[in-house]
């Protein structure tokens, strides 16, 4: 005999015997419901530290890059050295027209009002911001000795986001390392090994005739110009190639580096 | 296996591991009489994969660092066979206190193997234990060539081989008996 309470829909579902099917679809559900929202709150709560988190290591990263990291260092203080400064990629200068605190590098490479489409590609990054933040490094009487840009390229899975930091001359190499990918672990992700990123510590980008000569390949053409691939890792190098030649070529770095050498920027 | 090369990162590893198992089989153990047997299977990923997530989710908030080095190593908890195991084998059956103890106890287990691999190849693949260097390796001034074997994933495999044998060795017990004999061909 039904008791009172199953004549509810409710009442009807609790009295159903666990293994019924729509037992079994109210029990997944509610789970699935649960789940969701205790992770969602999760991201949702920690998104704040997390972002904290990313920035303070893109700075170690720009530290680390320019040779100034040292386990323990004060991050922020050291970081005060550098100038960070946006560049106009159209016109190779430097432009006060963006507020440098509030802009955000990643949504204006997206945004069609602050970037341009790329009809040759070759770092598959699709558009190409007209403005980027660059971060120059001073000597204490206010001399250039650094400059550090920023780079990006596509490798095997995702997208590669480095820096590349480069001597007073802008020809000259000082280092390049990346902040964020989602490389294979163990093949490709080996770009972060440090014994790989110091091979660029010296190299330099073009010859005496101003061609672009840096590369990332298997076997070495010029050894100034020359950094070796990864083992295993073939697609990775080549999308570092890529984003390499594309961002210190002529539609990346170029302009503005030879507009800063000559005192123009 | 991959996240033993430095103890640092076993360590948070096996809290992770030993966190998600214990409060996977305590949540499942108070869905027990709840679960379609159905869909067991997956309400228990489900269940381990949101505990997972939120590990994830907690490291990169507040070690930011070694969740880097963790990268996806994290989220192949839910793959993890214990975990799943006693989720089975143990928290359907049992009340939440004693399968949380369970899946804390099985974690530690885990977490002490983690362990012990690690200060192997730690200390012989860098000659340093919780990055404190102990044996000074030739590249720094010192005497110690490190073994650059271990520091690769597959010297987790050797280590791991060893310890069975010699845990084989202890207790005779643990000896596997053998599948299938090989057969004596009768001569004609």
């Amino acid at each position: 005999m039904p008791d009172r309470e199953s004549s509810t829909l409710w009442g009807r579902l609790i009295a159903l015997p666990v293994d019924s099917t729509p037992k079994t679809i109210f029990v997944a559900v509610t789970l699935c419901l649960f789940c969701s929202m205790i992770v969602a709150f999760a991201a949702v709560n920690l998104r704040p530290i997390q972002v904290y988190n990313k920035a303070l290591d893109k700075k170690v990263n720009i530290l680390q890059v320019a040779g100034l990291y040292k386990e323990g260092v004060d991050v922020g203080a050291v970081f005060s050295s550098f100038e960070p400064r946006i560049v106009d990629m159209r016109t190779g200068k430097f432009t006060d027209a963006i507020d440098i605190a509030s802009f955000d590098e990643r949504a204006a490479a997206k945004d069609p009002g602050m970037s341009s489409e790329l009809q040759e590609d070759p770092a598959s990054i699709g558009r190409k911001p007209n403005f980027t933040t660059v971060y120059l490094l001073k000597n204490k009487d206010g001399s250039l000795d650094k400059i550090i840009l920023p780079i990006y390229g596509y490798g095997l899975w995702s997208t590669l986001y480095g820096f590349i930091a480069l001597e007073e001359n802008g020809n000259d190499i000082y280092g390049l390392q990346f902040y964020d990918h989602a490389e294979t672990p163990g093949l490709g992700a080996e770009v972060d090994n440090p014994r790989w990123k110091a091979q660029w510590q010296g190299k330099k980008l073009r010859d005496e005739a101003g061609n672009l000569m840096i590369q990332v390949a298997k076997v070495a053409k010029v050894k100034e110009h020359h950094i070796d691939a990864l083992a295993g890792a073939t697609l990775t190098s080549d999308g570092v190639d890529n984003l390499v030649k594309f961002w210190m070529g002529k539609s990346g770095f170029a302009a503005f580096i030879s507009n800063l050498k000559a005192g123009a920027a | 296996m991959a996240v033993t090369s430095s103890l640092q990162v076993a360590l948070v590893m096996s809290i992770a591991v030993i966190a998600v198992c214990g409060f996977s089989s305590m949540s499942i153990s108070f869905l027990r009489n709840y679960i379609p047997s159905s869909i067991r299977i997956i309400v228990q990923m489900v269940i381990i994969a949101s505990l997972v997530i939120l590990v994830d989710q907690i490291l990169k908030a507040f070690a930011f660092e070694i969740s880097k080095t963790l990268s996806v190593f994290v989220g192949l908890i839910i793959t993890n066979c214990i975990v799943m195991g006693r989720a089975e084998a143990f928290a359907m059956k049992n009340p939440p206190l004693a399968s949380f103890l369970d899946g804390i106890g099985n974690g530690l287990g885990y977490g002490l193997l983690l362990m012990l691999v690690g200060v192997v190849r730690e200390l012989f693949g860098s000659g340093s234990l919780f990055g404190i260097t102990i044996l000074e390796s030739v590249n720094n001034g010192g005497w110690y060539v490190p073994n650059g074997l271990l520091l690769l994933p597959p010297s987790a495999f050797f280590i791991i081989g060893l310890l069975i044998w010699a845990a084989r060795t202890w207790k005779p017990a643990q000896v596997e008996e053998r599948e299938f004999k090989i057969q004596v061909v009768e001569e004609h």
